[in-house]
């Protein structure tokens, strides 16, 4: 035990992307004694790959704009199972966070009053992002790792954590490994912020980096916490398609925000023909209004191409099927029929650089061709709304690990509006949690931390075992085919078998190499994790018998108002084999608010 | 379409390695990290590399192909003739952690000499009010990604070891340069740059400029104009006495790594 790297912190916070740095920050200002932990090095969190922009009613574009409108808008892309009190706090808090960043030193682009300009994405009212170009989430990472370096919080660089340890029912402390060097370190605090992101690294084709392989939902779930809407996964409408290598990189929304359509090999516009009755009265039913929109939101509804992501994708997704896709099995999207080259480099110039570098192709002369890939998971751990607290003592999570906030389907610009809301909420929240600990802080016990280091060592072990890699590709192909875009309850009960297979192959893969800095080592560590959050999911979306948001059931198309009254939260099992779904009623929304949907458009 | 691809890695650590010959199946429209990867699946399962987004946009997977500093993720193989062999190599710069994978805390390091953003006493966030124009030059060097391939290539410190605690490098002067072009900010770096972190070293021959993938022009619109800026302070008594200020306090506390760390 002597040997083992050991540390003592107020609050630990696990991820470095925008909820994770910006919790450090809260937590640090609330006078706690603060360390992120982070498995890339600083400032390569996936938020660097955010491209649109913060959704934040400033009103800068659009006086008419408000809290209330952004709230209502967060409702309804949600499909009204979002915690409402989560949606109220990120449209109330949101432009206070937008500014502080920018007394922090970033540079959004400009309205011509010299305010933060505001851009139109899919499912906001109003143009409401905030934004750099199309790379947001860089101007924020920078902003919020410049900040946290100023002031001076300890930053532990490519370190994975791999459980987390609890003194009776609350946390204790965590425990992980330096990828550089494969030793291990443990920390003791009384409270752990997850803020480690997305899922994306289940599927086949997603827009996610390495890291995103459910960390954070996984931890969780092994210290006793249970998650929220795990059945919920948003495929982004517009991935990239070919050549094969690029298959799921993002194609910003913005593309279509600033004026870019969807067309099918006929060359139709078809999402006309998408139009669901939910968002009829809003929508433009010719192209003549849908394109007179951009210039004039008053007097002319929205075009179809920015309906919720939800929408968009599915009717790619039939468009395919219907045999009316690209070559490559997208459809097309097309701003350089729509926008002049000069407008398209200056408003989307990493889609122009990615499409030119990557697949030969130059969008000021011809169409994008995009399909849907596997984005964000607005399932995550269940928190207290207002302090992100999980329902073990002393463990949060903020940003893309917590749920709730999103519903069943997350508009384009809340999540970088939400890792800052949160994130400072759960940093300040933990922050007075520690403190009242003073008395009777929790300690890790030298026995759990002897045991989780020969878990992690235990695929050095075995010899002739699978390779992590292989194991890790077949769980891909079957989350991508079976509990994908469009599910049925025979293919999902499919993958539940294919998963409890995974589950002996994970248990037998060895690694070749030592221990320091060893890819394959790594991958064996989150495989596991990848493992308990696809089983999460499958059998999340095999309980929700309807479709909703970023859930499509071929055998239960309709939304059904029954299921519109609770979530499914997902819970490690008492053998801790496996996972169980069990169901909840959704939260009451209080009157005042209720009011603001009382047009009967829910 | 597909064909074997001769490839030649660097393998090692701290204590030495060598180029190591594979061949691997690759496909059409693949670039060089997916090489990699493949490799790491079928045939080196512990080869170290490091990467995040695979679209250009975190600076994790640079390395030198055919000696050229590049990221692998936006390498294409076309660019390469099918029989042509291609070597990876770490870059040169920074010591080797294992296989392509460098340590680049030298950089970190640089960053925490940076004095923060000051924004004007008295100014409220909300109350910012800045023109487009105003803001873009220091946007330019903000869609910097940190793949550090500029300090990489950058003569003064590629194998001078010595001048790497008295210069901060390409990264750092578009830093200091988007600081003192932010039409907000109310510290003046100058006297630093030029006496701690040695702007004055860089001899403008614009490797730094030819190798940053995001096309900032570092050399023309950052060092030059700082280069400029940094005589006038030195040399113009008037402007220095206006524009001279204390100079700032610096965070000091290491970010921790493995080899750092205080247990």
């Amino acid at each position: 035990m002597s040997e083992i790297e050991r540390h003592s912190y107020d609050v630990v916070v696990v991820g470095a992307g925008g909820a994770g740095l910006r919790a450090a920050i809260g937590a640090h200002e609330a006078g706690a004694r603060t360390a992120v932990v982070c498995k890339s090095l600083l400032g390569k969190a996936h938020t660097v790959m955010a491209e649109g922009g913060i959704a934040a009613a400033m009103g800068n574009v659009w006086s008419e704009d408000n809290w209330q409108v952004h709230f209502r808008d967060t409702m309804r892309g949600g499909k009204m199972l979002n915690h409402w009190r989560m949606a109220q706090l990120h449209a109330q808090e949101a432009p206070d966070r937008v500014w502080e960043l920018e007394s922090w030193g970033a540079l959004f682009d400009r309205t011509k009053e010299g305010k933060i300009s505001q851009r139109d994405f899919g499912g906001h009212r109003y143009a409401r992002l905030a934004h750099v170009g199309d790379r947001t989430g860089l101007e924020m990472i920078r902003t919020l790792q410049q900040r946290t370096v100023s002031l001076g919080i300890d930053v532990f660089m490519e370190c994975t954590i791999t459980e987390l340890l609890k003194d009776g029912d609350r946390i204790a402390g965590a425990f992980g490994y330096w990828r550089e060097s494969g030793r291990f370190i443990a920390f003791d605090a009384p409270a752990v912020i997850l803020a480690t992101g997305g899922i994306g690294k289940s599927f086949k084709v997603t827009s996610n980096s390495w890291e995103y392989t459910g960390d954070g939902h996984a931890l969780a779930m092994e210290a006793g916490a249970p998650l929220v809407n795990m059945e919920f996964v948003q495929f982004h409408p517009t991935g990239m398609v070919w050549p094969p290598s690029v298959r799921g990189i993002l194609v910003t929304e913005s593309v279509r925000g600033d004026g870019g359509v969807l067309r099918n090999s006929e060359g139709r516009r078809f999402m006309f023909d998408y139009i669901p009755e939910f968002f009829k009265a809003e929508t433009a039913d010719t192209e003549k209004e849908a394109d007179a929109w951009y210039e004039d939101h008053a007097n002319n509804r929205r075009p179809p191409e920015l309906l919720p992501r939800d929408e968009v994708a599915r009717a790619i997704n039939s468009e395919v099927k219907a045999g009316r896709g690209t070559p490559h099995g997208g459809v097309y999207l097309d701003i350089a029929s729509r926008r002049s080259a000069e407008f398209i480099q200056k408003r989307l110039p990493s889609m122009y650089h990615q499409f030119k570098e990557l697949a030969d192709v130059d969008i000021t002369k011809e169409p994008m061709e995009i399909g849907p890939t596997c984005h964000y998971v607005m399932g995550g751990v269940e928190v207290d709304p207002d302090s992100q607290m999980s329902k073990v003592p002393g463990l949060y999570a903020a940003g893309e690990v917590a749920g709730g906030m999103h519903g069943a389907n997350r508009l384009g610009g809340n999540s970088l509006g939400d890792l800052l809301v949160f994130g400072k909420r759960a940093g300040e929240h933990a922050a007075a949690y520690a403190a009242s600990t003073a008395a009777s802080r929790p300690a890790m016990a030298d026995d759990d931390i002897k045991k989780a280091g020969d878990a992690a060592l235990a695929p050095f072990s075995r010899d002739g075992g699978e390779n992590a890699y292989t194991v890790h590709r077949d769980l891909q192909e079957t989350m991508h085919n079976l509990v994908g875009i469009i599910r049925t309850a025979e293919e999902m009960s499919r993958a539940l078998q294919r998963i409890e297979e995974f589950k002996t192959r994970v248990a037998h893969v060895s690694v070749e190499g030592h221990r320091q800095y060893n890819p394959g080592w790594h991958l064996s560590i989150d495989l596991k994790n990848m493992l308990l959050v696809s089983e999460a999911i499958a059998r999340a979306a095999l309980e929700r018998k309807e479709s909703r948001g970023g859930h499509t059931r071929d055998d239960y198309p309709a939304t059904d108002p029954s299921w519109g009254k609770v979530n499914v939260l997902c819970r490690l099992n008492d053998s801790g084999t496996g996972i169980e779904v069990f169901q909840q009623d959704l939260p009451q929304m209080p009157d005042e608010l209720k009011q603001l949907f009382d047009d009967g458009s829910h | 379409m597909g064909y074997d691809l001769k490839m030649r890695v660097w393998r090692g650590d701290e204590n030495g390695g060598e180029l190591v010959d594979f061949t691997v199946p690759v496909e059409e429209g693949e670039v060089v990290l997916d090489a990699i990867h493949r490799l790491q699946a079928t045939q080196a399962g512990d080869l170290a590399v490091r990467w995040n987004c695979k679209a250009g946009k975190c600076g994790s997977c640079s390395a030198e192909i055919n000696g050229r500093p590049r990221l692998m993720c936006m390498t294409r193989l076309s660019v390469f003739d099918p029989a042509e062999t291609v070597t990876v190599t770490p870059m040169r710069t920074f010591p080797v952690i294992r296989d392509l994978v460098t340590d680049v805390s030298f950089n970190y390091e640089k960053a925490r000499q940076v004095p923060a953003f000051t924004p004007p006493e008295g100014l409220k966030p909300g109350e910012y009010r800045m023109q487009q124009v105003d803001v873009e030059r220091s946007q330019e060097f903000r869609k910097c990604i940190e793949c550090f391939l500029c300090q990489n290539v950058c003569h003064v410190i590629r194998d001078h070891e010595d001048n790497k605690q008295y210069f901060a490098g390409p990264r750092f002067f578009i830093r200091y340069a988007e600081l003192d072009m932010h039409p907000l900010d109310t510290l003046d770096r100058k006297e630093m740059l030029r006496e701690d972190q040695g702007i004055g070293m860089c001899n403008i021959t614009k490797c730094c400029t030819e190798v940053c993938p995001e096309h900032i022009k570092i050399t023309d619109n950052a060092i030059i104009p700082m280069k400029e800026r940094v005589v006038d302070v030195k040399w113009d008594p008037v402007t220095r006495f206006i524009r001279r200020r204390k100079s700032p306090e610096q965070p000091r506390t290491p970010a921790k790594r493995a080899d750092t760390a205080g247990s």
